[in-house]
C-alpha cells in the first residue's frame, strides 16, 4: 500500500455519493475491487469442497472443509458489500448464482481444478499468503467495511497459511515419492501467482492497498516454505492473466455449472 | 492420494483441552496425525471450532500407561471402605462456603 501507515487515506463513499447520477468512477472501481476479492475466495471455497469425503484422512477431511467454509464466509461478507456498493438491488446470493462466467473477477489460480493433495497445498500456500499480505494491508487500508471483513478474515487465513505451509514442509521433505509429487504441484500452481499481483485500478490507487505491492512480501514468505521444504522455486513464466477482466480458463464454467445449477433450477429455494 | 494406508502408518493422539484459564486439560478425545505439529493443528481443527477451548495438549497414546481392568479390583476396591479417608466427621461452621 502507497499510504504511509497513521494518515488516513479520504473515505471513498462520503466522497463519491451523487445522488441522482452515475456512480462516480471510483464507486464503480471500488466494486470491481470488492467482486476480485470476494470471487478469489468464492472460487477457491467451492474448489475447496471438492475435498470434502476425499481428503487422505479423516482429520485432514475436517481441516480442508474448516478453510473452505472461511473462505466462504470471507466471499459472503464481500458479495454483500459488493452489492450494496452497486446500489442495484443485487444480493450475494444474486452475486453468487446468478453471475455468468464473464462476470467473474477471481484470478485463474484458484478456478482451475485441484485433485491432488500437492496441488491443494501448493496453491493454498500460493493464495492464502497472498491473502494474508493483502487483508493485514486492508483491515488498516481506506474502506471502513473491507477493513472490518479483512481484520476478521486475517486470523483465519493466517492459519490457512501455517495448514499449507505445513504440508509442504512434510511433503517436500519427505518420501521421494511426496517429494517429486509437491515439486510438480509447485511447478503447476507457480505461473498463475503472477496474476495475483495485478496493479490496482489507478482510480482507487493510494485508497486501498495495491496487489502490485504485496509481490516482494509474498514471494518472500512462500520462497521461505519452498526452500525449508528442501524444494526448489520453480523458475517459469507467468500464465496469461485477465481474471479481473472476466477473461477465465475453461475450468471455471464447469465450477460454476455446478455451484449454481441448484439455485437456477429452483430460484429461491431454500432449506 | 492413491494409497489410503496411512492410517496405519499415522499413530493415534489424545487429546486434553482446557476450557478456560484457572481449568484443568480434561481429556477431550482422540485423532491420527502425521506428528506432534499436525496432531495439534487437527485438535484444533475436530475438537475446538466451537470455541471450546483456550490451550491444547496432545500426547502420542501409546505414551500413556493406564490401568487395566484386570487390575480394577486391587487399584481401587480398597479405597471403598475407608471412609476416614473423606472429611465426612468434621463440622462444617455455618457461613463458610467454600471449604
Amino acid at each position: 500500500m502507497s499510504t504511509p501507515p497513521g494518515s488516513s487515506p479520504p473515505p471513498l463513499r462520503s466522497s463519491d455519493e451523487q445522488p441522482g447520477g452515475d456512480p462516480a468512477p471510483s464507486r464503480t472501481s471500488l466494486v470491481e475491487y470488492t467482486l476480485g476479492l470476494a470471487d478469489d475466495a468464492l472460487v477457491s471455497a467451492q474448489r475447496m469442497g471438492w475435498w470434502i469425503s476425499r481428503a487422505p484422512e479423516l482429520e485432514e477431511d475436517v481441516a480442508l472443509a474448516n478453510i473452505g467454509l472461511d473462505q466462504l464466509g470471507q466471499a459472503r461478507s464481500l458479495l454483500t458489500y459488493a452489492g450494496e456498493l452497486e446500489a442495484a438491488g443485487r444480493s450475494e446470493d444474486d452475486l453468487a448464482y446468478l453471475r455468468d462466467e464473464r462476470d467473474f473477477r477471481n484470478v485463474k489460480l484458484v478456478e482451475r481444478p485441484m485433485t491432488d493433495f500437492g496441488v491443494a497445498m501448493a496453491r493454498l500456500l500460493l493464495f492464502s499468503t497472498y491473502q494474508l499480505h493483502l487483508y493485514r494491508a486492508l483491515a488498516v487500508g481506506g474502506d471502513a467495511t473491507l477493513s472490518a471483513i479483512a481484520a476478521k478474515a486475517v486470523k483465519e487465513v493466517a492459519y490457512h497459511v501455517d495448514h499449507a505451509g505445513h504440508w509442504v514442509l512434510r511433503l517436500g521433505d519427505g518420501t521421494e515419492e511426496s517429494r517429486l509429487r509437491m515439486q510438480a504441484a509447485l511447478d503447476a500452481e507457480w505461473p498463475y501467482l503472477d496474476e495475483l499481483f495485478t496493479p490496482i485500478d489507478p482510480a482507487l490507487a493510494g485508497r486501498l492497498p495495491d496487489p502490485a505491492a504485496l509481490r516482494d512480501a509474498v514471494l518472500s514468505d512462500v520462497r521461505r516454505v519452498v526452500s525449508e521444504a528442501t524444494l526448489s522455486v520453480p523458475e517459469v513464466p507467468p500464465a496469461l492473466g485477465g481474471g479481473r477482466q472476466g477473461l477465465h480458463t475453461e475450468h471455471l464454467g464447469y465450477v460454476l455449472a455446478e455451484m449454481q445449477h441448484l439455485h437456477r433450477s429452483h430460484p429461491g429455494v431454500t432449506w | 492420494m492413491s494409497t489410503p494406508t496411512s492410517t496405519r502408518d499415522w499413530p493415534l493422539w489424545e487429546v486434553f483441552v482446557r476450557a478456560r484459564r484457572g481449568l484443568s486439560h480434561v481429556h477431550a478425545g482422540s485423532l491420527h496425525a502425521p506428528d506432534a505439529e499436525m496432531a495439534l493443528r487437527n485438535a484444533r481443527d475436530l475438537y475446538t471450532r466451537r470455541g471450546e477451548g483456550v490451550s491444547l495438549w496432545v500426547v502420542k497414546s501409546s505414551d500413556i500407561e493406564a490401568s487395566t481392568p484386570d487390575e480394577r479390583d486391587p487399584f481401587f476396591d480398597p479405597a471403598a471402605d475407608k471412609i476416614y479417608r473423606h472429611p465426612t466427621f468434621y463440622e462444617v461452621p455455618e457461613g463458610v462456603e467454600h471449604l
